[in-house]
């Protein structure tokens, strides 16, 4: 609800506008040039020109023995998205980068194979030639006739927007680290069954050689062995000896599950939908077990005939290598395949809408006591990203006691932007809490792919020294598990045990380099994190802004040269003073960054515009460090201290617009166009979870008939105040889709009663019962003609009291007169608003901040009880009333809305977690009045 | 013509209270009737047969009792008598199945089943001073908290007694058709726990059956009939002490509306139920509630048409107020007000004509009217209603500030709360919940 581009949240213009104005005027050195596009376009959304993709794609690459890296297929499958993009060069370059210890075969001292179950490897890989940048994920899967026994592959996920790539990290390997361990899964079974049958064939060899060497043995009676006899014995030697090696490949590869499942952080791919179909697929990790029913997916072992294996079988290249599909089971690769296009769906869109998603929905996680009333549970629900994750675990700090959370969630939202923020350190939030200390990263996290993009050219342009068409960069790996970075094929590796360090190091070589490979930053492993973090946690918080420093000075201090670090030192210190003006520019919805005017030249550029942001913080860095890249004035200061979520929705909106045209058929905007008759299409940039697309869909369209509501009817407002304030509400009418549709447009109003579906009823033919509206708060209802009708009718009249009726067909409504001012500003029929997603979040974000009303009402103590034991009823409902009308501003009927939704909370609250809330009728005797048009 | 002489009360209500309800579904037949088992508890039982226990406050299930095959007749609560004794409230239930259980209400468990009647019992009783209950059917029998039979008298009618009221002196009446049977039980041996039932006296007063019968106080009960006759009985010596009857009858008034009388059926005069306070009696007649004072011997007030159908069911709650029920579906709650101006101004308008009383009373009593003139006169004002049932509402309980549960032929118990106070408990629980849970204190 965050992500509304018609919305500011989280921020207080007042202060900042203060600070603005307080703020003594920046000295020339410090002015920031204007933003360098803002001839042309002067979006800084419009894609340049840069990338040759049109979207963000998937592909899938493969390190092909024979040919080379390759590409081999992409996700989405459409020649348009790739566009000119050259997949070969790239798959090229993403495989040539793969840190996998992907070491197969005879380890010295061993007498077997032996299978190394490598990691995968997670690299960042950014080719700014290009305007590629790609979260890269190395896995090997198993070959019986690869070389080595391995065949090593990648998924790459592959944006214009390099800060996507670098925030959205976690998720993207989390998402991609299912994927991959779903096509080992499936790989493994794939190859044990491959062994199987290659120890089938050796057996037979095995039989039939010694056979041979039998019926030779027995023919020769000359005393001694003539050469093709001893032909045999040793090809008879080297069959049995390939067996054993063979079968301790088949114990290797059947014992990995269970070796693995030991670790803790270990998650083996469950599939899910597929147990009703798929028997067998339980037992995927065991192809040991006997399993009757299994199904033609697999080969069937005892149906195999064993072939006899010649000799010398040469490795020869002309053979041909299996794919991906028979590699990985048919089955398996399917189920990943679609795993990655829900990946590639979750990822569709701006940076700053995933992000905002990302936030709002962590926040609304915490607010379990409010977060049931307008939103969906089940998709809170749902595992968070794991950064999110991370980030509220990992700050003990703040997020010390979860009770505390539980019942405090209005200062729950800002602590927990806070530690989000620390611990993420790509969210952009910080104000609230930490105005004074650290505004610097996130101006430069904020930044989008667009600046940079901008800025490469810049660059280029004016240094020449990052104009080397072939730079590669890698900006972040990660390994995933804890141990291997003792992995010896780890130590060629150009990765210093100290990001920072070999960040730096790299940073600095970058600026002389023109052909390098360079590695930006690397992650530690995750599971080092959480521990780090707490150690170095009060200096981390502090140290943010130089992390951020030194990053930026990474990337954009070319000139820089380490000997100059004491006099950086200062500088950069100063700048850190300053920074706390450069809020200014970004602390409210400012149009005019778009066209920079001279009053905002002097805004201290101090951010660095520009950062590189390591997928994983690393804080425990030493504070020698901090001074020792000093900031580069950038160019677009300015707009690299953009927030994402305080984009002016018309800009934004542009930019959707100017994509939109890119984006193929997946796309909302067309998918709606039919059914709901919508006057204006608009995208859902990119659900964040899978299982809620659905409901993103639906709050879109939703949002988009509830827009029409309010412009169509002049009496939208009573219709709401009677939802909100838990009055059910009937949609009468004849025609069942115009009834649903008003009802679905009225939905997004309807307060939750508890933590089930939303209290709708979309369509109803019987006569209602007071049981319907105690159960139901909006419901559409059929009218008739006929006798029946007459009765539901009557039964309308005769509980008109708990209702309110809305005549889709006479365009009627009969219901409780409402005064106040929420509504108003919920539902302007002369909103600016165009889009139906933008509407909703609108929507959202006042019935937020009426949740945040409700919520301090009913957990302040002294307004519902007696302070002294002495104090007489009386007194309490006025101090309850004036709190309700003075504190929190509400005017006449607001009050009843918040009183209600005070009674839903508390009523959750006091929930028996066995029972479910008892549905309860609350009504007020307040006389109806007939509005029509 | 006839509907639009009940009066409306319309949507807003500042006096009524009720403004949260909790539909309780259990029963899959006609709810009859509720019976109060302690503060907060109370039972529930129809014509399917099962029993339901109910929490007032919440709303609550606790328990569901099935043993009887057929629908239930009457319903007691059999509280214990003695003090030392730990809390165990019963209840009796009889049904058409001709039987009578005895269940404990704290576990929901049956006691005893009592199985060797001849016929439906149609009454229960519970004498609680001399720790006995008496059920009635076709004859009356008396018995102990054990179920042991103690004694009973000889078979009295097939119609069987339709209703019981305890009097003074171990008497009780029995209303037998259009009979009133007084039976007096008589401890026989001097031990307590031996009883003998003897008929006393039979009155014969009543025109029609006895459908209601009331106790006011240790001195006077009240009987109302079928066809509308009210009679003041004597509770020691069970003599006549006052009779009303026709007065509601609207043909003895002549400037009564036509329509009201072309809507006068039988049934529009039978006394359905009485209730009483110590001043007066309030009696359900046919779709109409009249407040009968048994100082002044005749209706204080009347609201001639108080529902669309017959009242089933009346109580007398604090503050002069009156609850309704009817076949009609509605519960309305009625004050008792005092009339300010002179009888004859009382009633302006043609609308407030309808009303009723005034007039009609003022008319009824025309030969008294001089003496009126300076006595107060009263009247029923209608200060709410509740509508929330579909079908007729066949009883209702009245909890004080707990609320009020209503039963219908619809299948559902209706609990009424007032909001103010439940939301002000709901409150109270949560921070109740919120110190109990340590979430009080800040943490930060």
């Amino acid at each position: 609800m965050i992500s509304a581009p018609d919305v500011v949240a989280f921020t207080r213009e007042e202060e900042l506008e203060d600070e603005l104005y307080r703020e003594p005027p920046l000295p020339e050195e410090y002015s920031v040039p204007l933003f360098p596009f803002a001839g042309h376009g002067a979006n800084p959304w419009a894609k340049v020109a840069n990338s040759k993709f049109s979207r963000d794609f998937i592909l899938i690459s493969e390190f092909s023995e024979q040919v080379g890296p390759q590409p081999l297929l992409t996700i989405p499958d459409d020649a348009k998205v790739s566009g000119t993009f050259d997949l070969n060069y790239f798959s090229l370059r993403i495989m040539s980068v793969d840190y996998q210890a992907s070491f197969v075969g005879h380890p010295p001292g061993s007498a077997y194979p032996k299978l190394n179950f490598v990691e995968d490897s997670k690299v960042v890989l950014g080719d700014s030639k290009e305007g590629a940048f790609a979260y890269v994920h190395h896995l090997t899967l198993y070959d019986l006739e690869a070389r080595g026994f391995v065949r090593p592959f990648c998924m790459a996920y592959i944006s214009a927007d390099e800060h996507k790539i670098m925030q959205q990290f976690q998720e993207l390997s989390a998402e991609f680290s299912k994927a991959s361990e779903c096509l080992k899964t499936g790989n493994r079974k794939a190859f044990a069954n491959e062994l199987e049958k290659k120890l089938r064939d050796l057996d037979y060899t095995r039989t039939v050689l010694h056979n041979e060497t039998e019926v030779q043995k027995k023919a020769n009676d000359k005393g001694y062995y003539t050469t093709q006899a001893i032909e045999k014995a040793n090809e008879l030697a080297s069959v049995e000896k390939s067996i054993i090696e063979h079968q301790d490949l088949l114990k290797q590869i059947r014992s990995y599950p269970y070796r693995k499942l030991k670790e803790s952080d270990f998650h083996p791919y469950e599939p899910e939908c597929a147990l009703l179909d798929q028997p067998n697929v339980g037992c995927d990790r065991d192809p040991t077990a006997s399993d009757p029913a299994e199904t033609p997916l697999y080969t069937h072992v005892p149906s195999y005939t064993p072939k006899l294996i010649k000799a010398k079988s040469a490795k020869c290249f002309d053979k041909k290598l299996k794919t991906l599909e028979e590699l990985c089971d048919v089955y398996f690769f399917t189920q990943t395949l679609d795993q990655l296009h829900q990946i590639e769906r979750t990822f569709r869109g701006d940076v700053c809408y995933l992000l905002t998603e990302q936030i709002s929905k962590a926040l609304l996680k915490q607010q379990t006591v409010t977060n049931f009333l307008f939103e969906d549970v089940s998709c809170l629900d749902e595992r968070p990203p794991e950064k999110q994750y991370r980030g509220c675990q990992g700050h003990s700090h703040y997020a010390r006691d979860g009770k505390c959370l539980e019942e405090f969630p209005a200062p729950t939202v800002v602590i927990s932007l806070g530690s989000y923020k620390s611990s993420v350190e790509c969210v952009p939030i910080k104000m609230e809490q930490e105005i004074e200390d650290s505004q610097e990263p996130q101006m430069s996290e904020s930044v989008t792919f667009e600046h940079q993009e901008n800025l490469d050219y810049l660059d280029a342009d004016l240094k020449g020294s990052i104009s080397s068409g072939e730079s590669i960069e890698v900006l972040g790996t990660e390994k995933s598990a804890s141990g291997l970075p003792k992995s010896e094929s780890q130590a060629s590796l150009p990765v210093s045990p100290s990001p920072q360090v070999g960040r730096s190091k790299v940073g600095s070589r970058r600026t002389v380099s023109e052909d390098s490979i360079e590695v930006l930053s690397t992650c530690p492993s995750e599971s080092l994190i959480p521990e780090d973090f707490k150690a170095s946690y009060p200096s981390a918080i502090n140290e943010e802004p130089y992390v951020g420093d030194e990053e930026g000075g990474l990337h954009f201090t070319p000139k820089l040269n380490p000997d100059d670090a004491d006099e950086q030192e200062d500088v950069s210190n100063q700048e850190n003073l300053m920074q706390v003006d450069s809020a200014c520019c970004i602390g409210k919805e400012s149009p005019n960054f778009l066209e920079p005017l001279p009053d905002l030249g002097h805004k201290p550029c101090d951010e660095d515009g520009v950062v590189r942001i390591p997928p994983q913080p690393y804080r425990a860095s030493e504070p020698g460090l901090h001074g020792t890249f000093g900031s580069f004035p950038s160019h677009d200061g300015i707009s690299g201290g953009l927030l994402p979520y305080e984009l002016d929705s018309r800009y934004l909106a542009g930019s959707r617009e100017v994509s939109k045209s890119s984006l193929d058929e997946c796309s909302d905007s067309t998918s709606y166009m039919s059914s709901a008759a919508s006057t204006c299409s608009d995208r859902t940039p990119s659900p964040a979870h899978p299982a809620c697309q659905g409901a993103d869909r639906h709050k879109k369209k939703a949002g988009q008939n509830a827009l029409r509501f309010i412009r169509q009817y002049p009496f939208a407002h009573p219709a709401i105040y009677s939802l909100l304030s838990g009055r059910t509400l009937i949609v009468l009418g004849e025609e069942e889709a115009i009834v649903k549709k008003l009802v679905m447009a009225l939905s997004i109003f309807v307060p939750n009663c508890g933590l089930y579906a939303k209290p709708v009823k979309h369509w109803v033919t019987s006569p209602l019962h007071v049981v319907d509206f105690q159960k139901w708060k909006l419901i559409g209802l059929q009218r008739t003609v006929s006798l029946a009708g007459v009765n539901v009718l009557h039964a309308l009249s005769r509980y008109s009291r708990y209702i309110s009726i809305l005549d889709a067909d006479s365009k009627t409504l009969r219901c409780p007169l409402y005064k106040g001012s929420v509504v108003s500003r919920l539902a302007d029929h002369r909103t600016q608003i165009k889009r139906g997603s933008t509407y909703y979040m609108h929507v959202q974000s006042i019935l937020t901040q009426l949740c945040s009303k409700a919520f301090l009402f009913t957990f302040c103590h002294h307004l519902h009880l007696p302070i002294s034991e002495r104090e007489p009823e009386e007194s309490v409902v006025s101090r309850r009333m004036n709190f309700l009308k003075l504190q929190l501003g509400l005017v006449n009927e607001d009050i009843r809305i918040v009183q209600y939704l005070a009674e839903l909370l508390k009523l959750q609250y006091l929930e028996d977690p066995g029972q479910g809330v008892s549905p309860l009728l609350r009504f007020d005797y307040v006389p109806s009045f007939l509005y029509k048009i | 013509m006839t509907k639009s002489s009940v009066q409306t009360i319309g949507e807003e209500q500042v006096q009524n209270p009720y403004t949260e309800l909790l539909v309780l579904k259990g029963h899959q037949d006609i709810v009859r009737f509720l019976v109060q088992i302690d503060d907060c508890r109370f039972a529930s039982a129809g014509d399917d047969g099962i029993v339901f226990l109910w929490n007032a406050q919440t709303g609550e299930k606790l328990f569901e009792l099935h043993g009887h095959t057929h629908k239930i007749t009457a319903i007691a609560p059999f509280a214990s008598s003695d003090a030392s004794e730990e809390e165990n409230h019963l209840i009796l239930t009889a049904s058409a199945d001709r039987t009578v259980i005895v269940w404990d209400c704290s576990s929901g468990r049956q006691v005893q089943k009592v199985s060797c009647f001849h016929s439906t019992v149609k009454c229960l009783t519970v004498l609680q001073r001399l720790n006995v209950w008496l059920s009635g059917g076709s004859d009356l029998c008396v018995w102990n908290r054990k179920l042991d039979l103690l004694c009973k008298t000889s078979h009295l009618t097939d119609a069987g007694i339709t209703g019981l009221v305890e009097l003074p002196k171990n008497c009780v009446a029995a209303a037998v058709g259009k009979e009133l049977i007084i039976f007096r039980l008589i401890a026989c041996n001097g031990g307590s726990e031996d009883w003998n039932v003897l008929e006393v006296k039979r009155l014969v007063d009543h025109q029609d059956n006895i459908l209601s019968l009331v106790s006011v106080n240790e001195f006077t009960f009240v009987t109302g009939s079928h066809v509308g006759e009210l009679i003041v009985w004597d509770a020691l010596d069970w003599t006549k002490q006052a009779s009303e009857c026709n007065f509601w009858d609207s043909s003895v008034h002549p400037d009564a509306q036509p329509e009201i009388k072309l809507s006068q059926s039988p049934n529009e005069a039978s006394v359905q139920h009485l209730t009483s306070d110590e001043e007066c009696v309030f009696a359900a007649v046919g779709k109409g509630i009249y407040v009968y004072n048994l100082q002044m011997k005749r209706v204080i007030a009347c609201q001639r048409t108080a529902h669309d159908s017959s009242v089933l069911h009346i109580e007398k709650i604090p503050n002069r107020q009156l609850i309704s029920c009817s076949e009609d579906g509605s519960v309305r709650i009625w004050e008792l007000r005092e009339k300010q101006q002179l009888p004859a101004e009382a009633v302006p308008t043609g609308f407030f004509n309808m009303w009723g009383f005034g007039r009609a009373n003022k008319q009824a009593n025309q030969a008294a009217k001089k003496m009126q003139e300076n006595t107060p006169v009263y009247f029923l004002d209608l200060v709410g209603d509740l509508i929330g049932h579909s079908s007729a509402v066949q009883m209702f309980l009245y909890f004080g500030e707990l609320g009020l549960a209503t039963c219908s032929a619809d299948h559902l118990i209706i609990l009424w709360k007032d909001g103010e106070r439940e939301s002000r408990l709901r409150s109270l629980t949560l921070f109740q919940k919120l110190a109990q849970n340590g979430d009080l204190q800040l943490k930060f």
